[in-house]
């Protein structure tokens, strides 16, 4: 059975099915962290002591995580527009860059979640650890999940441009909207629990 | 692909690598301003406030919502409502607790 409208418009919608596909995810993903980040705002204003982000996170080295998830929404963007100009060469160079610049964000994380648990810091420890964990972890999870999809039509995935380049350029855009989404999460995480 | 959308696209490519660099310069703005140790409630606005800019930067250019179908506009205004919903019932029941 063949998917309707991969590459045209629904008459209806004035969207390829997948587009509002992903947008109707996002909006489940809103709530998903919007409730985490409404339980933090209530653990802190609840909380008789909160600890100053700054003074127990690395703050340098997250923002350098910070510039690294930027340029990697930058670069996921460009692997879309080169597939618009019909530049697949450039396509895989920009995507490789995501894919690229995504592992450094985790390997900086994994690398600040061991020396927090060098240091003895687990969830457990504080109210301020558990939910440093659970929204970072999840947010980590789902830098994971782009970077698998993302490395799927970087790879294997890619052959579709010679049989389906419209639907193939379409994948690309709606995975571009769920990596970006991710940056945007991450914009909110960063200075709520690193630097307030 | 004609030789026009070649030319949108490379019109929109500019506009990203703007965008780019204005989220750079955002993001060590935020960092510096962490520094100057602002009274508590300020802090939290500044660094939101900021936050919010970055973050309607990258919804309105990288994910396209500055041109986009109503249909999106739809589902973004119903999400809007719902978690605003949330927020007030958790914090409405965080301040009943408090009255109790």
């Amino acid at each position: 059975m063949e998917i309707p409208y991969t590459v045209t418009a629904r008459p209806d919608t004035g969207l390829y099915n997948a587009k509002l596909g992903i947008w109707l995810f996002l909006a489940s993903e809103v709530m998903l962290f919007g409730a985490l980040f409404s339980s933090y705002v209530l653990l802190r204003v609840g909380a008789s002591t909160w600890p100053t982000g700054s003074e127990i996170l690395d703050v340098p080295v997250a923002t350098f995580n910070t510039l690294v998830l930027i340029g990697s929404s930058v670069t996921m963007v460009m692997s879309w527009a080169s597939l618009k100009m019909n530049n697949f060469g450039k396509f895989k160079l920009y995507m490789g860059l995501t894919i690229l610049l995504g592992l450094t964000f985790l390997v900086v994380k994994a690398y600040e979640y061991g020396t927090k648990f060098h240091h003895g810091l687990y969830p457990e420890t504080s109210t301020f650890f558990a939910i440093y964990f659970t929204l970072t972890g999840l947010h980590g999870l789902h830098v994971i999940g782009g970077l698998i999809v993302n490395g799927y039509f970087w790879g294997p995935g890619s052959k579709m441009w010679k049989t389906n380049p419209g639907q193939f350029t379409n994948r690309i855009e709606v995975a571009g909207l769920y990596w970006h989404f991710v940056d945007l999460v991450w914009i909110f995480l960063f200075p709520v629990l690193y630097l307030l | 692909m004609d030789d026009q959308s070649v030319l949108d696209i490379k019109k929109h490519v500019r506009v990203y690598i703007t965008v780019f660099s204005a989220l750079m310069v955002l993001t060590v703005v935020t960092v510096a301003i962490s520094y100057v140790h602002l009274i508590m409630p300020w802090a939290i606005v500044v660094a939101l406030i900021i936050a919010a800019i970055k973050a309607s930067l990258v919804a309105s250019y990288f994910m396209h919502l500055i041109s986009e179908k109503k249909i999106i506009y739809g589902v973004l205004i119903l999400t809007g409502i719902f978690f605003i919903a949330m927020m007030v019932l958790f914090l409405t029941a965080y301040g009943d607790q408090q009255g109790n």
